[in-house]
């Protein structure tokens, strides 16, 4: 069951696996053997190819050469109900749980057979019960926690009594008690046979589960090696080609207040939203102030109550620099030195159809692109020609269109945009989700020096080691509350993870939060 | 006489807004995939007149409503290659199916204006037809009446209770989630968009055959649009469309009535009133924002493509 | 997120031998070609209707696209034409752009037409040297008051501007019609439905002796122009761009959608009211049933041939107003039904909307699939 098995006994061998997009190759020639009940860890960074090949395995996208093997037979595999009559289950990194829909309905969608609902539930009980993953056929997804979602997709593998699951970075969003949950159900699924093939790039994580690693770098495999007898070091080399570096947060004493909430509340306008209540927090100049929780929490809606998208109706719920902002549109709290990095890229933080000059433009209004309403064309050339130099930003010169650029570099773009707007409070969201390893450190980097030059700046981030690596200062927001903002010296990663189930005395009312585990 | 004139006028509302039900449930259908089709106006007027043309040169009334469905499938096609096939905005290329539908209508139904047809006829059924009040209202209707009724049945229980129904909404949810999952999202939008033309051919088809039976351009007079607000109207729920399409099929029949109850207004403003009634209805059930997000189907309106 | 450069099935799960494939960039070639190109495949089509038809083609060609030029007061009705087509579609264009679905500057043409002809018959003589303003003025404020209610409802309830500009089209003929038949009616028009005839001193003069063709096709491209300048260089503009493209991104940088609403709905509509008057104080010269044979509509379809730019919609403007001018030409010399222009005017847009696609993909043989059988995957 450990190391790695004779080629006889693989359970999936891919040979020689290769896809290619019109501009760049998501997998070049990959090999990969998979043996019975082996805890298999696909390893690397963003973008290199490790989501494509899993979609390749699950048939929803056909490798263009190349070929596969299962349980020693070769196989095209061509569609995902093939896959699962194969015995190959998924769970997906962004679950692919229908928020409208009952558990049950969820379950039978990826059933290849149909049962009578009543034989369904009957079965789902049974699975859950086994596995200790307890789900209720009869509710609807909607409402449920991210842990609950991950167990309605898990128990729609089991039922098909998989030989080969694939785990799709299913840590990403889960607190570090609902990991080693994950991992007790894991480890018990490998005692009995079944084959996991592992993907992520949590280095601490693949240490502790899996049994094999094969490394994947720009698409191709860079290497494999036995996670247990590696170090963090040598795995991260492995994975980028180079050492990892780390971002260094020097201690400073903090300045005044610039970003302070006051008892928000505030009304989700998404049925199928979280509403806040009761937020208090206060971010100060010279500090970054992080927040941690599982989206879904409140994240958005805290968001758009800070960058003025959604208004509050509470006089002075919202200060910026000491100034009431709680009726103040996006606009005009940019006016009072607020930037914004939102999560959304393209469509929110740069329009796709426009180039980057005019990107500029979007928010630039404060550094003169903007004037007596007629916009300066040759300014905005200027700032995005300096944006682009300053953050190392890969493209086609600044009239290139926003949607040709990488995920990386254009979070790059628009993170360089803001912070070159001379911020006095900057909000960041998710800076560096999907953003490869090189980017990653760029913008971390980047927003410590904006701390370091005397900016308040708030980061919300599922990316608990992000947040670590950061911060100064730690909350949590869950079920549409927030805790206080604690140290981050000295927190406990666990402490942090019970507060994401949302036990914690809250900086407003405390509520006693029922089990309803996560 | 007022009991009479209300039953006489009950009954013709059902008649009225048997072409709504028809558009309405089909449009239904292609928006709970995610499909926003606005041609239903084009598509009624291709099936009125290809329903009103086979009809008379055949001589058979359901020769003409299979006509009016095979036209009005064939048009959605062409819209579904648009949209599905080649990504074209939804909302523009709906459009540019109404032009085309008016166009090509009294392009092609040129030689048919003013012919006459033998209607689409009421069913006898023996003694519940000839009872007082209730005869009328309910068992004198022609078979395309009763047949709108089933329909609505039939859908609200496929869309709930069965496989089908399930992949529908979780297309119309979310393509890609469904697509991740295996299903063929591309071939069930196109389905349910063929869905939707032949049943606005049908209801198209009604317009000429059994309502006013004759041929004119232009003669759905704006009904296909109101089928499509209808949609909204009814929170993309079968039953509640049925409602609504009731609803407005009185309206239109009080205005007419209106005159011979006393009501002495020109008669241009009562025929503005399904206009009016129409965006009344709209503004009421938008004035909650919750009420559409929770049930207009998440993706409506939005492209997919598969290429992952 | 898919990625860029991913490729697209024709038909999903059928193994097509030609896929889309979405291009780095969108091709700056087929962005001006495309509808040039949509025209051509028009004129192809229609060539083959004529001939299913039993006609001639080249002879249809040239009664429909030849002789109603052929003379001065043929350009002439070529430019009376594109007029309103022109005032509508650069409205809508604007308002496009900025994704708000205006669909009834019909209707808003129509109520032009009322309150500007409404003023004419009304005051029209006692203004005397400012009677063209005036009138021309009422015709803009009544096309913005009708395009105001779709405008007020979408931003207040987020009712669907497509459905009530629509619903208001028929709203806006039958309150014309209830005018010309009742209390607007000429009493000395035996008993005929339409106004008394406006009095000179309102009449839009004439540009060119000879032909009908008045000031407001100069007004059309002044406006034409004016629009290409606001869209190209001002904020607003630039706002209502920002809008149409990414609306998460317009309430991330602070744009209100309300403004842009407003804003695009008073630009269309005011556009599409001062079309209407320039019907009722130029070629009509009185108020009448029925002032318009559809250029609203054909208006939405004049925008997106022009692909939503002033230059492409002067352009389109034209090649709409030729296909009108050669329907009526067909029907007279051919017999053909004047509804044939209706249908080119659908099936144009079609052909724009397919080559429209061409822009942003091209066409590429599909990769084969590795096939079914294993071993290896030879070489590309």
């Amino acid at each position: 069951m450990t190391t790695v098995s004779t080629p006889a006994s693989a359970r999936l061998a891919l040979h020689g696996i290769s896809k290619r997009y019109a501009s760049v190759i998501a997998n070049d020639r990959i090999d990969l053997k998979v043996a019975a009940g082996e805890i298999h860890a696909l390893l690397g960074e963003n973008g290199a190819g490790k989501s494509t090949l899993m979609k390749i395995v699950y048939g929803v996208t056909q490798p263009d050469e190349g070929s596969i093997e299962w349980e020693g037979a070769p196989v095209a595999i061509r569609s995902p109900a093939q896959a699962r009559r194969l015995g190959i289950g998924m769970v997906f990194q962004h679950f692919s749980i229908f928020e409208t829909l009952t558990v049950a309905e969820n379950i039978a969608l990826a059933l290849n057979e149909r049962l009578p609902a009543a034989t369904l539930a009957a079965r789902i009980d049974e699975v859950s019960q086994r596995y200790g993953l307890p789900i209720d056929p009869q509710r609807l997804t909607h409402g449920m926690s991210v842990g609950e979602r991950q167990r309605v997709e898990i128990v729609r593998c089991l039922l098909q009594s998989p030989r080969l699951l694939i785990m799709d970075e299913p840590t990403s969003v889960l607190t570090p008690q609902a990991v080693q949950v994950l991992f007790e159900t894991l480890r018990r699924l490998a005692r009995e046979g079944v084959s996991i093939l592992y993907i992520s790039h949590k280095l601490d994580e693949i240490r502790e589960l899996c049994d094999v690693a094969t490394i994947l770098r720009n698409g191709r495999v860079s290497g494999s090696a036995i996670p247990r007898e590696q170090s963090n070091t040598s795995l991260g080399r492995m994975m980028v080609g180079a050492d990892l570096k780390e971002c260094k947060l020097e201690p400073r004493p903090p300045g005044p207040i610039r970003l302070e909430l006051t008892n928000l509340s505030l009304d989700t306008e998404d049925p199928f939203g979280t509403s806040l209540r009761q937020i208090n927090l206060r971010v100060r100049g010279g500090q970054i102030v992080g927040i941690a929780g599982v989206s879904g929490n409140g994240q958005k809606e805290l968001l758009a109550a800070i960058s003025g998208e959604r208004l509050c109706t509470q006089r002075a719920a919202v200060r910026l620099c000491g100034q009431d902002a709680a009726r103040l549109n996006p606009a005009q709290r940019r006016t009072l030195g607020l930037r914004f990095v939102p999560e959304e890229r393209l469509g929110r933080g740069a329009v796709p159809g426009m180039h980057l000059a005019d990107n500029c433009v979007l928010t630039g209004a404060s550094a003169g692109l903007v004037r007596h309403g007629m916009v300066r064309r040759r300014a905005a050339r200027a700032f995005a020609r300096a944006t682009i130099a300053e953050f190392a930003v890969k493209c086609d010169g600044e009239l290139a269109p926003a949607d040709s650029l990488s995920g990386g570099n254009l979070q790059k773009f628009i993170v360089g945009r803001e912070i070159r707007l001379a911020p006095t409070v900057m909000l960041v969201a998710q800076p560096t989700w999907g953003v490869d390893v090189g980017a990653s450190l760029l913008i971390r980097q980047a927003l410590i020096e904006l701390r370091n030059a005397g900016a308040a700046v708030l980061v919300i981030s599922e990316d608990l080691d992000e947040l670590f690596a950061i911060c100064d200062c730690l909350a949590v927001l869950a079920r549409g509350r927030l805790s206080d903002a604690m140290p981050t010296a000295g927190l406990a990663a666990e402490t942090v993870g019970v507060w994401m189930t949302g036990e914690f005395q809250g900086a407003g009312a405390a509520a006693g939060v029922a089990g309803a585990g996560v | 006489m007022n009991l009479a004139v209300w039953v006489t006028i009950a009954a013709s509302a059902v008649g009225a807004a048997t072409p709504l039900i028809l558009a309405a449930l089909g449009e239904l259908v292609t928006e709970r995939a995610g499909v926003l089709n606005l041609g239903v106006e084009g598509m009624m007027l291709i099936g009125a007149m290809s329903g009103f043309a086979v009809g008379v040169s055949s001589g058979s009334l359901w020769l003409g409503y299979l006509a009016a469905a095979a036209s009005g499938m064939l048009i959605a096609l062409l819209f579904g290659v648009l949209t599905l096939s080649l990504q074209t905005n939804q909302v523009a290329t709906g459009l540019a199916l109404t032009l085309f539908g008016v166009g090509l209508s009294a392009f092609a139904g040129r030689s048919f204006v003013g012919l006459p047809i033998r209607p689409l006829l009421p069913l006898r059924i023996p003694v519940l037809s000839e009872l007082p009040w209730i005869g009328p209202l309910l068992f004198h209707h022609d078979p395309l009446v009763y047949l709108s009724l089933l329909l609505c049945a039939l859908i609200a229980w496929v869309l709930k209770r069965t496989r089908v129904g399930l992949r529908l909404r979780a297309v119309g949810e979310s393509p890609e989630m469904a697509h991740v999952l295996g299903e063929p999202v591309i071939r069930i939008r196109y389905l349910a968009v063929l869905f939707g033309g032949a049943m606005s051919g049908i209801a198209g088809a009604y317009l000429s055959t059994a309502l006013t039976p004759m041929w004119t351009e232009g003669m759905s007079a704006g009904r296909g649009w109101i089928a499509l607000a209808l949609v909204v109207f009814g929170t993309w729920k079968p039953w509640r469309v049925l409602a609504g399409a009731y609803l407005f099929g009185t309206v239109t029949v009080l205005q007419l009535y209106a005159q011979g109850l006393g009501v002495h207004v020109p008669s241009e403003f009562l025929s503005m009133l399904p206009y009016a009634a129409t965006i009344m209805v709209l503004v009421a059930i938008c004035r909650d924002p919750k009420t559409i997000l929770l049930n207009q189907p998440a993706s409506l309106g939005r492209s997919f493509h598969p290429g992952y | 997120m898919p990625p860029r450069g991913s490729l697209v099935p024709v038909f999903d799960q059928l193994h097509w031998p030609l896929r889309l494939e979405r291009r780095q960039k969108p091709s700056a070639a087929m962005r001006i070609c495309s509808s040039p190109l949509a025209a051509l495949a028009m004129l192809a089509t229609g060539l083959l209707v004529f001939a299913a038809l039993g006609k001639d083609p080249v002879a249809a060609f040239r009664v429909f696209f030849v002789e109603p030029l052929n003379s001065t007061y043929g350009v002439g009705e070529l430019l009376l034409k594109a007029t309103p087509l022109m005032l509508c579609a650069l409205g809508l264009a604007v308002s496009y752009r900025a994704n708000v679905w205006n669909i009834g500057a019909e209707g808003q043409l129509t109520l032009g037409a009322i309150t500007g002809g409404g003023v004419g018959l009304f005051f029209g003589p006692a203004l005397g040297h400012w009677g063209q303003p005036a009138v021309l003025s009422a015709g803009v404020l009544g096309g913005m008051a009708w395009a105001a209610i779709p405008a007020l409802l979408r931003s207040r309830f987020r009712t669907s501007e497509i459905f009530v500009s629509l619903m208001l089209v028929y709203i806006a003929q039958l309150l014309l019609s209830y005018l010309v038949h009742g209390p607007w009616r000429d009493p000395a028009g035996q008993n005929f439905p339409q106004s008394q005839p406006l009095s000179d001193s309102v009449l839009l003069p004439s540009l060119l002796q000879g032909t009908r063709v008045n000031v407001g096709f100069i007004i059309a491209l002044v406006l034409a122009l004016l629009s290409w300048w606001f869209g190209t260089t001002t904020a607003a503009g630039f706002r209502m761009r920002v809008g149409g493209l990414a609306p998460a991104a317009a309430a991330y940088a602070g744009i209100s959608e309300r403004r842009n609403i407003w804003l695009a709905m008073m630009i269309s509509g005011g556009a599409a009211g001062l079309a209407g008057v320039c019907e009722v104080a130029g070629p009509i010269g009185m108020l009448q049933p029925v002032v318009s044979p559809g250029y609203g509509f054909a208006a939405i379809i004049v925008a997106f041939v022009g692909r939503l730019h002033p230059l492409g919609v002067v352009l389109a403007s034209l090649l709409m107003s030729a296909l009108y001018l050669g329907g009526e030409s067909a029907q007279m010399e051919l017999q053909l039904p004047a509804s044939v222009s209706g249908l080119f005017q659908g099936g144009l847009l079609f052909y724009l909307l397919a080559a429209e696609l061409f822009i942003g993909f091209r066409l590429r043989r599909a990769h084969r699939l590795p096939s079914a059988a294993p071993a290896g995957g030879g070489g590309a």
